[in-house]
């Protein structure tokens, strides 16, 4: 299985350099470097750097994808350079030539360096990111359920290098917003049975206007994450939670949002959008317009209506009727909501923690050459 | 083809003309939909975020009623964030069979159960992958020579990269280049084409919503787009019903014609715009309907 070897080859760069305290705008620096071509982005700005310019700055550390120093962004995705591959790199590139800028929504300090304190690290502390306990501490080890530990585990891989909050979407128009990073940090805590401020993680988190209901679901943070951490993920488990376990109705309509929609789905099998927008801020049943806070609403979204009548995309009848899926299905998708929703503890899929079928098949396949290993039936797989 | 249809809420509650031109333009692409009128919303994300199982199981139900459509070769959706919310369950029932068991128990009542593997696709996949941009190529009447259109991709259509099967051999992500090049028109690329359009929180957070949709609108007239394709109808909904405010929150003018994806295919093939519902728009495309009247789209 050795790889063939390939010989070192030119890469060109394209780097991002400023220099604040020098009074100039940022510009474009291109170098040529040699290397062979499964080296690492890093690599190459090593070498630029050693040969062509020893100005560049860019911070790094342990080479192998585990400090968290060196993010950066690598043609308009946030990486870690010494993760990116040459190679890769060049054949994303939009025209062969790499290009590698500083991370985003972070000033910049210098070049490819940004600063981590004022956002990342501050967005970090906002979230009490240490465990609190207030029963008395066991003498030896704490004992908890080992599936619980798992599941934190995959926000604990998290190594803080900066590569979801760099391309986060909701923090680009909201740069309060708590971001990706911390949230995920959050869930480390909620989701660990030893801690005892669930309760009050979650309020805060879900009160505070730029808290989990800010995420506005674009998936750049599950993309950006070279750890698999799924920052998103668990911020839409704060959610949940939040609303099914700790019943918070927050101030930002994020519970209230949740119920009118899943509300309406049950009673119609497809959404009646008229009546999502005063649920959402008045309550989730068909009083919740005469709510102030609905009817404030209502008010400021009469230009959005006159238009949408005048151009006949919304009808009268359609704002004041609901469209429905025939009684009879209806009726079986309500009966799906009864059974899902009365049982005791909610039954989920945690893919991080199970995997796939198929990768427990992998391995074991590719085994029986080399070993004979009889190959392990799974039960209940599907045909 | 016979494909088994999706259209989702939106394209027959305040996208209208979504559901209009895509029954106008698929005879025209020969393509028969069979519609799955008895299936309920695909939860947006917001049902799964409630509650996982409930999320998985009313999909499934979907899905098992589209595998009921007999000869259909797949499932299609005109609706990136019903896309995403069913690629995601269907990704945890494909991959783990007791789970798929599980679920497929809350469907016994009514007799129905889900098979691994359907192939759901959006009409964006479904035109590239299975019609083909030759065979669309040729079935262009009226070339959209000269226009100028920003692909507006929407999140759920292109991320998660691993989930939803974009690689070098399916470059999802850019074929609503691929499309408007394929109808004649000129690709405007602008910063937020592959951002999100801010809809999911508009409830929560308005002004950072609108900021989302008037920066990217914003973006797109800076790039002198003359509209913007989307193939998501409730990115639509941010990009157009609510322009106006939008341009209140970002104070500046915008006026950026957005067209739903059946539009713009509707207009190349030969369709007049009021029979694709243009006149149906908030922002009115008055760019769009003039260059259709012009002497290049009326020529064609």
């Amino acid at each position: 299985m050795a790889e063939i070897y390939k010989p070192p080859e030119e890469f060109k760069l394209r780097l991002r350099r400023y220099d604040p305290e020098s009074g100039e705008a940022p510009y474009w620096d291109e170098h040529t470097v040699e290397l062979e071509p499964h080296r690492s982005v890093l690599e190459a700005i090593l070498q630029a750097r050693d040969r062509f310019d020893g100005s560049i700055g860019i911070r790094c550390s342990c080479r192998q994808a585990i400090c968290g120093s060196c993010g950066v962004r690598v043609n308009d995705e946030p990486a870690l350079a010494c993760h990116t591959h040459l190679d890769a790199a060049r054949a994303s590139a939009r025209d062969g030539v790499i290009e590698i800028e500083p991370m985003g929504n972070m000033p910049v300090l210098k070049d490819l360096i940004v600063d981590m304190d004022a956002v990342h690290w501050k967005k970090v502390k906002r979230v009490t990111p240490w465990l609190i306990n207030k029963q008395p501490v066991p003498e030896r080890e704490y004992i908890v359920p080992r599936e619980s530990m798992v599941d934190v585990t995959q926000t604990m891989a998290c190594i803080q290098c900066g590569a979801c909050v760099s391309d986060c979407l909701a923090m680009e128009v909201d740069p309060g917003f708590i971001g990706p990073a911390a949230l995920a940090k959050a869930y480390r805590f909620v989701g660990d049975p030893r801690d005892d401020e669930h309760d009050i993680r979650l309020r805060d988190l879900a009160e505070d206007p730029q808290g989990i209901y800010d995420c506005t679901h674009c998936f750049k943070c599950v993309e950006a994450c070279p750890k698999g951490v799924n920052p998103m993920g668990q911020i839409m488990r704060l959610r949940r939670i939040a609303t099914a376990d700790h019943h918070i109705v927050d101030q930002n309509n994020g519970e209230r949002h949740e119920a009118a929609f899943t509300g309406l789905i049950r009673d119609n099998g497809i959404l009646w959008e008229a009546e999502l927008v005063p649920r959402s801020y008045g309550g989730a049943s068909w009083f919740g317009k005469f709510h102030p806070a609905a009817g404030k609403e209502l008010l400021a979204s009469i230009p959005v209506a006159f238009y949408g009548l005048l151009r006949r995309k919304m009808t009268v009848m359609g704002v004041l009727k609901p469209h429905k899926i025939p009684s009879s299905d209806l009726k079986s998708v309500r009966a799906i909501f009864d059974k899902v929703e009365s049982r005791p503890e909610r039954y989920e899929l945690n893919l991080y923690v199970t995997g796939y079928d198929e990768d427990i098949e992998e391995p074991v396949a590719s085994a029986v050459g080399a070993e004979g290993a009889p190959t392990q039936s799974i039960e209940g797989s599907a045909p | 083809m016979k494909v088994a249809y999706w259209p989702g809420c939106v394209s027959r509650g305040f996208t209208p003309e979504l559901h209009g031109s895509m029954a106008k333009v698929a005879p025209l692409l020969d393509i028969e939909l069979v519609e799955l009128d008895r299936a309920c919303c695909s939860g947006a994300g917001v049902i799964a975020e409630h509650n996982q199982e409930l999320a998985d199981t009313l999909n499934a139900r979907t899905f098992a009623l589209a595998q009921q459509v007999q000869g259909a070769e797949l499932m299609m959706n005109i609706c990136s964030t019903c896309q995403g919310a069913q690629s995601e369950c269907q990704e945890r029932l494909d991959a783990n069979a007791e789970y798929r068991a599980h679920v497929n128990a809350n469907l016994a009542g009514e007799g129905l159960s889900y098979e691994k593997g359907l192939t759901n696709k959006n009409f964006l996949w479904l035109l590239v992958e299975e019609i083909g941009l030759d065979t669309l190529s040729a079935k262009v009447k009226r070339p959209l020579t000269n226009l100028k259109v920003g692909p507006f991709y929407g999140c759920y259509i292109v991320r998660p990269r691993d989930r939803l099967g974009i690689d070098a051999e399916h470059p999802r992500d850019h074929y609503l280049h691929q499309v408007i090049d394929t109808l004649g028109g000129t690709v405007i690329e602008y910063a937020g084409m592959r951002k999100c359009c801010g809809f999911p929180i508009i409830m929560m957070n308005k002004e950072a919503s609108l900021k989302q949709a008037g920066r990217h609108l914003g973006d797109a007239v800076d790039a002198e787009a003359d509209c913007l394709v989307t193939p998501c109808p409730l990115c639509h909904l941010n990009l157009d019903l609510q322009q106006p405010i939008a341009e209140k929150v970002v104070g500046r003018e915008l006026q950026m014609p957005v067209l739903h994806l059946p539009q713009l295919v509707g207009l190349a093939l030969g369709l007049e715009p009021r029979e694709l519902g243009l006149s149906r728009h908030v922002v009115r495309p008055t760019s769009v309907i003039d260059w259709s009247t012009s002497v290049v789209g009326a020529a064609a």
